[in-house]
Formats: C-alpha cells, sequence, structure tokens
C-alpha cells in the first residue's frame, strides 16, 4: 500500500486519467514450480515483511496451512496430491495475487482510488479507500482478495509495491532458497522462464508449459508448471475477466444509464413547459368540460 | 391495516376548517407509509448512485463516507421492503388490471398533451397507475433478493462470484426501472394538480374526483352503497 502518485496507470472508479509522463519498467515475479520445495519460507517472509500474523488455528490434516488465504496470509502455499501418468506427484503452488494486466478488482471497484494499478503493472489496494463492497472479490478471475470481518477491507498481496518503489525485489523472493522465485522486468522473467521450460522439456517434462494467461492481458506473476495443466495447480486455464463483469462494470452502458435517468429529468421539465400542468378544476360544476359521465364502462 | 371506516370518516369529523364536501382518499396510515418509503427510496437511490457511476460517488459524502454509505445502503433496502410490502398488500384488489384500465394505457400520449376528449370511467386507479404499482411490486422483489446475494460481509460469501456479477447486474437494471418508473410517478403528482394534496392530506375535491376517477367519484358519493367506500 504504497503511494506513487505520478506512477499510477489506472485508478478505480475515476473519472480523470492519472498522470502518465513517467513510465516505469513493467516488472514480473517468475515461480518456477519445478525447483519448489514447499519449504514456505516465501510465506514466512511476506507475513514478517507486512506485519501480519494469522491467529493459531486447527490442522486440517494437510500440509497447506492456513487452509486458504486471509487478510493475514497473502502469500499461500498450497500442496496438492495428484496421479499424473501413473505415479503419485506432490504439487506445491504459491498462492497469491497474479497482478494481471487487465485487473478485475480494479475494473469492480466503485470506490475511486481503492485499487491502483501502477505503471510497473503491480495492482495494489488502498484499504483507506476500501469501502468493503466485495465487488473487487466478485471480480478477480483467481479468487484472490479477502476481505477482514473486523474492519470491512479487503486485502491481497501487494507485490511489495513498498519495496519495489525503492528498488527492492519483494520479501518472498528474498526469502527463497531454491531460486525457485525470481524477480525483474516482466520482458526478462519471460525470457528467463522460456529458459526454465527448455530445460525442463529436455528433462523428459513434455507438458511443462509457461503461465502467463493472455485473457486478462497477461500475469506480472509468471508461472512455470512442470506438468502443464494449470487445473492440476488449481490455477484456471482460460482467467478472464469475462462478459458478466464486462456488462456489469461497463463505462457505455452504466454512463448510457446515468446519461437516461436525466434525460428522463429533462423530458419532465420541458414536458411541464410545453403541456403546462393538468389543473385542477373548479369545484362543483355539474360536469366538467370535455367530460360525458356515463359514457364509457 | 385494512382501511376502516374510521379511516374513511368524513373530513369534518377530522379536521377543522376544511371543506365538508371533500372527499377521504388516502387514510392517514395510508400517507405515513408511503412518504417512509418515499424517504427510503430517496436514500437508497442517493447512495446507489455512489456505487453504480463514479459520476456520483460524491454522494457517498451525504452518508459519512462511502464505507458507512455501503453499510446502511442494504439496511435502508430493508427498511423499504418492510414498509411496501405491507402496504402494497393492502392496495392489490384496486390495482388489478382491466379493460378499461388497458383503454387507458393505449390513450397515455394523449393524455399526457391534454388531449383527453373522452376518458375510460376509471376506478380508484388508472391504468398508468395500476401498471406502476406492479412493476413496483416486481422491481422491488429483484431488488431485494439480488441486493441480499451481495450483501457484505453478511449474505455474499455464501454465493458464488458467478451468482453475485449477475445478482449486480440485475440489481442495476432493476433500480434503473424503479428510477424511471418513480420518475414518471412523481411528475405525474406533480403535474395533476390536486394530486399531491391527496397524499400530503388525505383528500381531493370531488370535482378533481370526477375528473380523473369517475367511477373512483359514484362509488365515493353512492350514499347507498356506503359500506363500499375505499
Amino acid at each position: 500500500m504504497a503511494l506513487q502518485s505520478l506512477d499510477i496507470k489506472a485508478r478505480s472508479a475515476s473519472t480523470f486519467t492519472p498522470p502518465s509522463a513517467r513510465k516505469t519498467l513493467e516488472v514480473a515475479k517468475l515461480i518456477d514450480v519445478s525447483r519448489c520445495i514447499g519449504c514456505k519460507a516465501c510465506q514466512a517472509a511476506c507475513m514478517e515483511w507486512n506485519d501480519l500474523r494469522e491467529p493459531v488455528g486447527v490442522n486440517e490434516g494437510f500440509y497447506t496451512n492456513p487452509p486458504d488465504l486471509t487478510d493475514q496470509t497473502w502469500n499461500l502455499m498450497r500442496f496438492y496430491e495428484e496421479q499424473i501418468e501413473g505415479s503419485l506427484q506432490w504439487l506445491i503452488l504459491k498462492d497469491q495475487c497474479m497482478h494481471c494486466a487487465d485487473p478485475g478488482c480494479l475494473k469492480a471497484c466503485p470506490s475511486p482510488g481503492a485499487i491502483v494499478q501502477y505503471s510497473n503493472g503491480i495492482v495494489d489496494f488502498h484499504e483507506e479507500d476500501c469501502i468493503g463492497c466485495g465487488y473487487c472479490i466478485s471480480g478477480c478471475p483467481f479468487n484472490i482478495p479477502r476481505l477482514r470481518k473486523e474492519d470491512s477491507k479487503v486485502y491481497k498481496c501487494t507485490l511489495c509495491s513498498d519495496r519495489v518503489s525503492v528498488g527492492l525485489e519483494p520479501a518472498c523472493i528474498k526469502a527463497c532458497p531454491t531460486q525457485a522465485l525470481s524477480f525483474g522486468s516482466k520482458e526478462d522473467m519471460v525470457i528467463q522462464a522460456n529458459h526454465r521450460l527448455e530445460d525442463l522439456h529436455e528433462r523428459g517434462f513434455a507438458k511443462a508449459a509457461v503461465y502467463d494467461p493472455q485473457g486478462v492481458g497477461g500475469t506480472h506473476v509468471v508461472y512455470v508448471l512442470p506438468h502443464g495443466d494449470p487445473e492440476l495447480y488449481r490455477l484456471p486455464r482460460k482467467p478472464e475477466i469475462g462478459p458478466l463483469l464486462s456488462v456489469w462494470r461497463s463505462w457505455f452502458s452504466r454512463s448510457l444509464g446515468v446519461f437516461t435517468m436525466f434525460a428522463v429529468v429533462v423530458a419532465g421539465v420541458f414536458h411541464y413547459m410545453k403541456v403546462g400542468p393538468l389543473e385542477e378544476p373548479k369545484d362543483d360544476e355539474p360536469t366538467p368540460p370535455g367530460r360525458r359521465p356515463g359514457k364509457e364502462a | 391495516m385494512a382501511t376502516t371506516s374510521k379511516d374513511l370518516r368524513a373530513p369534518q369529523d377530522v379536521t377543522s376548517g376544511e371543506d365538508p364536501r371533500l372527499i377521504r382518499r388516502y387514510p392517514e396510515w395510508e400517507r405515513l407509509t408511503h412518504w417512509g418509503v418515499a424517504i427510503a427510496y430517496i436514500f437508497l437511490f442517493l447512495s446507489g448512485l455512489a456505487m453504480f457511476h463514479p459520476f456520483f460517488f460524491w454522494t457517498a459524502s451525504l452518508f459519512g463516507g462511502g464505507q458507512l454509505m455501503r453499510i446502511l445502503h442494504p439496511f435502508i433496502g430493508v427498511v423499504l421492503v418492510l414498509l411496501f410490502y405491507p402496504y402494497a398488500a393492502q392496495l392489490w384488489r384496486d390495482n388489478v388490471m382491466t379493460p378499461t384500465d388497458w383503454k387507458w394505457t393505449r390513450h397515455a400520449f394523449q393524455y399526457m398533451n391534454k388531449r383527453y376528449e373522452t376518458p375510460p370511467d376509471t376506478g380508484k386507479y388508472n391504468g398508468g397507475q395500476k401498471l406502476m404499482y406492479w412493476s413496483m411490486v416486481v422491481v422491488i422483489a429483484v431488488l431485494l433478493t439480488t441486493g441480499v446475494l451481495m450483501w457484505q460481509p453478511y449474505f455474499a460469501p455464501a454465493f458464488s462470484s458467478t451468482t453475485r456479477k449477475a445478482a449486480a447486474i440485475l440489481h442495476a437494471i432493476s433500480a434503473f426501472i424503479m428510477f424511471v418508473g418513480i420518475g414518471i410517478h412523481i411528475y405525474a403528482g406533480y403535474w395533476t394538480k390536486g394530486s399531491f394534496r391527496a397524499m400530503t392530506r388525505g383528500t381531493v375535491t370531488r370535482a378533481w374526483a370526477r375528473l380523473h376517477y369517475p367511477a373512483w367519484y359514484r362509488r365515493m358519493t353512492d350514499e347507498s352503497a356506503s359500506q363500499d367506500r375505499r
């Protein structure tokens, strides 16, 4: 939740264009799942840097802990057991905000400036402007933002925008002991992902793939998935903003709605000026003009 | 709260200084409920517009800022529903569409332009008012249902994001229909002189009743059928 007022590319529910004279380097985090050992150092580093403490919970019998993302856990290591080509595979996925180039949360947000996208690609929530409507949760194709009941504010990974703005890498990157995590320009990260991919193909992971879904304009968190199919890792195959969100938050349809409501008011004014009021007739006239009682039934 | 004979006391029984020839159109409970609904509607629209379009986000400050506005909006909605449906339940019989009313709706444009030579023999409400009544009955039900589906933090988490998005679209469309409907309703009341008095003081003049609601006028003034007055 850092404020870099000159580096904002998009701002939620705003009727003005953010200042765009300055360009910053588009950044990305690369997660090479094939190198991840599931040590959770990134998860711990995230809590430490952001000073968050998940309350002690209950062991639900699997290694993912806590069981889901929360307002205190913005980065969660998820563990899945899958039968892949006849053998049991233990899949590990570092789950956090994907920092979409076309962010559904920002599009859905009705509060001006509560969600911003920096020119480096980071999508950040400004909780002081959050009104707690939960629209961003509906708008997110990855099910990332979490509403905190106690304060009705929504929280998620910031990609350590505060660290990145002063030239540091995100806390999770710094903590990773196996170079499963890298951070740099989006361009470099995509090149590096493709190098890793070639390597994996040589090692027999024929289906290995890079996950940088174009349905949301690409993401600023890129995965290398050794088994290819994102659904094995519970990632959506083709995430996109989708027709419902597009219709719901369409600038055109909403502005047309507002315009039509104005038009109704204006039409009333002009009708009154042209036609004049339907005056109340003088009382106790036997038959008001133009009225023939009893003709209709 | 059915209309009782007490509600329909001749005006001279309840007020002094009022013309005794005035006809009681809306009893006290009906006027109070109507204005309760109206106030809730105004609050709902001002707060809803803030969430609908950033052009109107400033209305949030009328509610103590965005977060408080967002918290209040659904509760005001529940107040409107609790006032509207018991009110509407008392009126449905008077709002059943008849062939006379359909005839009225076909001549609505002439009526709007005061070119209304042979008006239909309208009862207590005309065709336009009845269609307004039924559209509000439907639209408020849709607003309530879809509003609950996206009510954070109480109910929304129980529904899928697809459901909540679809609910939000329907909510916006219904609110739009309601704005246009209520806009016409307010304007019609302002334009038809004598109507505003009916809903603020409860009484109308005989000539007004004869002009706009002839069948209702006959029912109200027919001494032999005094039990059937409403």
